[in-house]
Order: structure tokens, then sequence, then C-alpha cells
């Protein structure tokens, strides 16, 4: 069959989505950013409610989300996305309302702004990129940053002795009881992406039935951050980030599922 | 059984070279193009189209968006 018999109206199966403005993304090639960026507005596509949806972009990397998403958006001060979002999802609470933010802004500078969100309970949806790194302002170490990894500002490694422990924000979160489904997902394969894109519609669908929060942390690439290419950055995405930050459920309408949670808390899962 | 027969078009323009759809693909359809776009970046194309089978993975994991993927049965 030739090409040009396959390539017809009738026969389109993927196109980008109309809710992603045609400007070009302004992230680094192969990116975590662009791909969790469409993925969402692939659902708001499908949930219809474009025109009910607004957004909070951070400072980092997408501080400038607002020109790549078509649906309402406002930008925050450094971190306060979740006040923001609290504010607006209070005023309107009919709307759909989404953070958007990384993790030096969500886990660093806006560290009491998540938590006290998250456990009051706000009726709204936080998208967390976790790439364990400031992107935005040249790589240097987050809060995130693993043991021993190299930044900017740890060249010679994350020492703990001197640089203190990599924070899970998202299993803490997970315990509060204003959460009400709290997951970890990444995008760097297609598999990961479908179920980010059935973690996010779950999300909103929380949101729509007003079940309290739900917190997505996608763990990411920062691959000019990491200094690698961006196929190299997803392997040693998968190798380090992984193991330190297991992909998964943490917590499901309310009761956590994570069995590392629960054997914290002293649950026995066996 | 039919046969999936698919083909992709890549935005040459908007894509950035990243090659993580080269990995993606489960029939090695795609390769990087030895020119460059007016950004300077390789793009990807169809090296081997007849092994296309339309799946949606090189669509689904690229980061900026520039793949449309196209299907038909085959009899
Ligand atoms: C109040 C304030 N403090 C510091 C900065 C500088 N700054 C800009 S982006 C950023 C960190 C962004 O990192 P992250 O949230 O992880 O986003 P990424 O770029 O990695 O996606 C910092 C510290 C700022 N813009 N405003
Ligand atoms: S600096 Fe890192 S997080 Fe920012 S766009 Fe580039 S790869 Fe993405
Ligand atoms: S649609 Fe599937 S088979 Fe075709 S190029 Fe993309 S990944 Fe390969
Ligand atoms: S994934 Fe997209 S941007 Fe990256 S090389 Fe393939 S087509 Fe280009
Ligand atoms: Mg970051």
């Amino acid at each position: 069959m030739d090409i040009k018999d396959i390539i017809k109206p009738e026969n389109l199966v993927y196109k980008r989505t109309p809710l992603l403005t045609s400007n070009t993304l302004s992230y680094c090639p192969g990116c975590g950013h662009g791909t969790t960026h469409r993925v969402i507005m692939e659902v708001i596509e499908e949930m219809g409610i474009q025109a009910d949806t607004i957004g909070i972009a951070p400072v980092g990397c997408s501080v400038l989300a607002y020109d790549f998403m078509d649906i309402d958006m406002v930008q925050a001060a450094h971190g306060r996305a979740p006040a923001v979002a609290t504010g607006i999802k209070r005023t309107w609470p009919e709307k759909f309302v989404f953070s958007y933010q990384g993790d030096g802004d969500l886990a660093a500078i806006g560290t009491s702004e998540t938590i006290h969100c998250c456990n009051r309970g706000e009726s709204i949806v936080i998208i967390f990129i976790n790439n364990g790194i400031y992107g935005m302002t040249g790589g240097q170490m987050a809060p995130t940053t693993l043991v021993g990894m190299k930044s900017s500002t740890s060249p010679y490694g994350r020492d703990v002795a001197f640089m203190g422990n990599p924070l899970k924000i998202t299993e803490l979160v997970a315990q509060l009881p204003g959460t009400c489904f709290v997951t970890r997902q990444a995008v760097h394969t297609p598999a990961a992406v479908r179920k980010t894109k059935k973690a996010v519609r779950m999300a909103f669908e929380n949101q729509k039935a007003n079940k309290g929060l739900s917190f997505i942390e996608v763990v990411s690439n920062c691959n000019s951050g990491w200094k690698m290419t961006p196929v190299a950055a997803n392997k040693w995405m998968e190798e380090n980030m992984f193991p330190f930050y297991p992909l998964g459920d943490m917590k499901v309408d309310g009761r956590i599922v994570s069995k590392e949670l629960l054997s914290l808390a002293g649950v026995k899962t066996e | 059984m039919a046969k999936m027969k698919g083909a992709i078009v890549v935005d040459m323009e908007r894509c950035k070279g990243c090659e993580l759809c080269v990995g993606s693909c489960p029939t090695d359809v795609i390769r990087m193009a030895g020119e460059v776009n007016g950004k300077g970046y390789h793009f990807a194309y169809m090296e081997y189209p007849d092994n296309c089978t339309g799946c949606t993975n090189c669509a689904v994991v690229c980061p900026d968006g520039v793949i449309t993927v196209y299907r038909v049965k085959e009899d």
C-alpha cells in the first residue's frame, strides 16, 4: 500500500491536541515537561472542560506554561501556586483548578504552601514535575536531588553530611488526611505516558466529584541540567531516580495503597 | 487477520531531534535525518515505512507533540 493511501483524514489515529497552542514549546529537546503538558491537555479535551479549567503556572522552566496550554491560566510567585489555586477554587468551586509545579517550586520554596494545601484537602489537582534539580536556573541542587547526584551546586555529588537528605514530598503528602489520590508516574516511554494520562484523568474526575486533593508526581528528566542526551537521561532516570522514587499509586480514594507507606505506619501487608 | 498499515507525519520544522521516538518504535521505523531543519536539529523521519503499524507509540512519547499517525486495515 502506498503511503499516500494511508495518510488520509479518514485514517487519522493520533494528532496533537488543539488544546496545545501552536507556539513551539520552550523546553529543551526531550524534556518531559512538554509530554506532561500534552497529557494534561488531552485529558481536558476528552473531558470537554477546556472553558472551565484554570491552571496555575509556577516559576521554573514551565513558567511559560500559559503560552502552551490553551486554557485560562495564572502564573504564581515561586512556590505559591497551591495558595493561588486555593483562592481561585474557593471563589469558583464549579471550575476545575490545577497547579503545575517543578520540584524546586513545590518542594523547596513552596513546601509550606504544598503541605498546607494538601492537608486542608483543597479540591484541586497538583501536577508535580520532579527532575531532581533546578532546571531553569542552571541545574542547582534541589531538595529532591539524589544522594551522590551531581548538580552545579553539588559538583562532587550530594553529600548527606553536608547537604542533607533528599525529600520524598509525595510520600509525605500521601499521609495527610486531605489528599484523596496520590501517585508517582513518568512520561519517558509510551506505556508510562499512557499510565500518567490515566492518573491525570482520575485526578480531574476526583475534582469533579469533590473528593479532595489529587497529587500526581511525574518523575522527569532534565537532560540539560544532568548534562546528558535525552535518551541517556531517560536511561539514567530509570536506573537512578526510580529506585529512590518508585513509580505507582500511593493513595487511591483516600486509602493508602503503597506497601512502603503501610509498613511505615506499622500495617502488615504480607 | 487483517494487517495494520500505518504511516507517520513528522512536523520537520518543529522536531527537536531528541530521538525519543526512535527507541519507542516497536518495528524500528524511525531514523534521524542527516540534514537539519531551520533550528539546526536533525529531524525524525520514516526510514522503513513498510514496517509502520500505526501503533502511535512514537507520537505518544514525543515531547513536542509533532508526530501525526495514520492507520488503515490492509486486506
Ligand atoms: C522568589 C524567587 N526565588 C528564586 C528564584 C529563582 N528561580 C527561578 S526558577 C528556580 C527553580 C526552578 O526549579 P524547579 O521548580 O525544579 O523547575 P524546573 O526548571 O526544574 O522545571 C529558582 C530557584 C525566583 N525566580 N524567585
Ligand atoms: S533545563 Fe531541564 S527542565 Fe528545563 S527545559 Fe531543559 S531539560 Fe527541561
Ligand atoms: S506509529 Fe508505531 S510503528 Fe509507526 S513509526 Fe510510530 S512507533 Fe513505529
Ligand atoms: S520524539 Fe518528537 S521531537 Fe523528538 S526526535 Fe522524535 S519527532 Fe523529533
Ligand atoms: Mg526541577
